[in-house]
């Protein structure tokens, strides 16, 4: 696998994305007649490999590339799991994971995680119609070739029966430095739980918030269509980017000065740290791409902080690097890159 | 103390493993022991915790369904649903089948309804399509007769028959 750090929604700024960094579509896919994953023989594991390697063979559309899990490194892994790709528990080596990429990392299949299938669309900024729109004809196509596990009664058959149904996960990633400022996202995130919509980490569920960042996403796939899923995700961000923007007047409007000061002092720190932490450079990094919104810096391109984002984590970090890295050494060489980039 | 795997964050997971007779001390960052597999953190807390905890949780009154769920067994895969409400997870898609009553209830739990509305995927969903649409033309044509549309009601009714035929050929 060529060790490319960049992918699209690191690179591209789509619709919205001073709130919005990015949008995510996830369906869930069972191989009709085997055992889910984790209850299915080593022979049915490698039959949905292989399943999926001829359905990737005859496609010329998608153009996916294959790869397994178990041959790459275990930063190689990791930096998947960084750059959202995988999920944490797919990189485990022992059971014939695989995962497959379209060449701008739009695109990834992810083989024998929970369920057989995983067809995920990450796209920069608010792009939920987009992203579905690509899962649902990578879906249409799988279904084409491969039989898969269906009922008329519960819709798409998951291992867990949270995921039954459409088996679509819908999140968008949302940078709300100005409701944080002004002590409203709690309030906020236990009004978005109530609409069924479930509030999580930048790293998916149990991880903490880092750098201002949310994920939201659907909790129900069952009973609703995929229409009435997008819909109401897209209307809920949709007020909370309304909800930011309107904290971000605010905040200029009376709290200028120290707005302002809080922004300089983030971008001093990144620009002259000699060593850094992750959470740190996490939280200052918030607050330099708020200024960068609020129009107070203006020679920085907002996307270097996506890129930062993914760039600065340990497995990604000690990839560019290329060598493994002590704790103390990856803090001065984040510093580095950091002030390399913003510069 | 920092996490032992990525020796880069504040450990707040302690493991004590003794395998053995041998004790291990192991320190993780939540996001580690997640991704090593050391603690699963998905079905350990959060969501998962949350659903075994609705599997789990008795029916009212029926004594009986409680004794018999216990030897209740997946013919296709042999999963038994005291594994499943142990680790959230079906061995299969028949447990949907075999589990039947129990699922169906877990279902309208956890997202307020038992019945896909959404995808029907072509190749294979072709019967249960139609089988929709007849659905559909069935409650149109409820509404119908109950507005005295009657010419529309018949239209609508040899619509239905006509599909029914269809799937009736297809067995």
């Amino acid at each position: 696998m060529e060790e490319k750090i960049m992918n699209q929604w690191m690179k591209e700024l789509g619709p919205n994305s001073d709130v919005v960094v990015s949008s995510r579509v996830r369906l869930a896919r069972n191989v009709s007649d085997l055992s889910f994953t984790h209850h299915a023989s080593n022979e049915e594991l490698k039959q949905v490999g292989s399943k999926v390697e001829q359905l990737l063979e005859e496609d010329d559309h998608f153009q996916l590339e294959l790869i397994g899990i178990d041959s790459l490194s275990e930063f190689e892994r990791k930096m998947l799991v960084e750059k959202h790709l995988i999920s944490p528990e797919h990189t485990q080596t022992n059971k014939h994971k695989a995962v497959a990429l379209s060449e701008d990392e739009t695109i990834s299949l992810m083989v024998n995680e929970e369920d057989h299938l995983r067809v995920q669309v990450l796209l920069p900024g608010l792009q939920i119609e987009e992203a579905w729109s690509v899962a649902d004809r990578l879906d249409n196509h799988i279904e084409d070739q491969i039989d898969i596990a269906f009922a008329e009664e519960y819709g798409y058959l998951t291992a867990c029966p949270t995921n039954v149904g459409t088996g679509l996960r819908v999140s968008i990633m949302v940078h709300l430095p100005a409701l944080n400022m002004v002590n409203r996202v709690e309030k906020l995130m236990s009004a978005i739980s109530q609409l069924g919509l479930a509030v999580r980490g930048l790293y998916g569920e149990g991880t903490e918030t880092v750098g201002n960042l949310y994920q939201i996403s659907n909790q129900v796939t069952l009973g609703h269509s995929e229409e009435e899923i997008r819909e109401n995700l897209l209307e809920v961000t949709q007020q909370i980017i309304e909800q930011e923007k309107n904290a971000r007047k605010l905040l200029l409007q009376e709290q200028e000065v120290s707005v302002k000061n809080k922004v300089y002092r983030a971008h001093g720190i990144l620009t002259h740290a000699y060593s850094i932490s992750i959470e740190e450079a996490m939280e200052l990094i918030s607050n330099v791409r708020l200024g960068i919104d609020l129009g107070i810096i203006k020679r920085i391109e907002p996307t270097i902080l996506n890129q930062l984002m993914v760039m600065i984590r340990p497995a990604t970090l000690q990839l560019t690097k290329g060598q493994k890295l002590s704790i103390e050494e990856r803090e001065i060489y984040r510093a580095e890159l950091i002030k390399e980039l913003l510069d | 103390m920092l996490c032992q795997e990525c020796q880069e964050k504040e450990a707040s997971v302690h493991v004590t493993k003794i395998i053995n007779n041998k004790k291990q001390e192991l320190y993780f960052c939540k996001e580690c022991a997640q991704a090593t597999g050391e603690l699963k953190f998905g079905s350990d807390f959060s969501f998962n915790n949350l659903l075994t905890g609705l599997l789990n949780s008795k029916p009212h009154s029926h004594h009986q369904i409680n004794l018999s769920s216990k030897q209740l067994r997946c013919s296709n895969c042999d999963l038994s649903y005291q594994e499943f409400s142990h680790n959230g997870r079906l061995g299969c898609s028949q447990c949907y089948d075999y589990f039947g009553d129990k699922i169906n209830k877990i279902l309208r739990r956890i997202h307020s309804s038992n019945r896909h509305t959404g995808k029907i995927p072509k190749r294979i969903g072709e019967n249960v399509r139609v089988k929709r649409k007849i659905n559909n033309l069935k409650e149109e044509m409820g509404q119908a007769v109950a507005k005295e549309e009657f010419e529309r009601a018949a239209v609508l009714r040899d619509e239905i028959k006509e599909l029914e035929d269809r799937l009736d050929n297809r067995g």
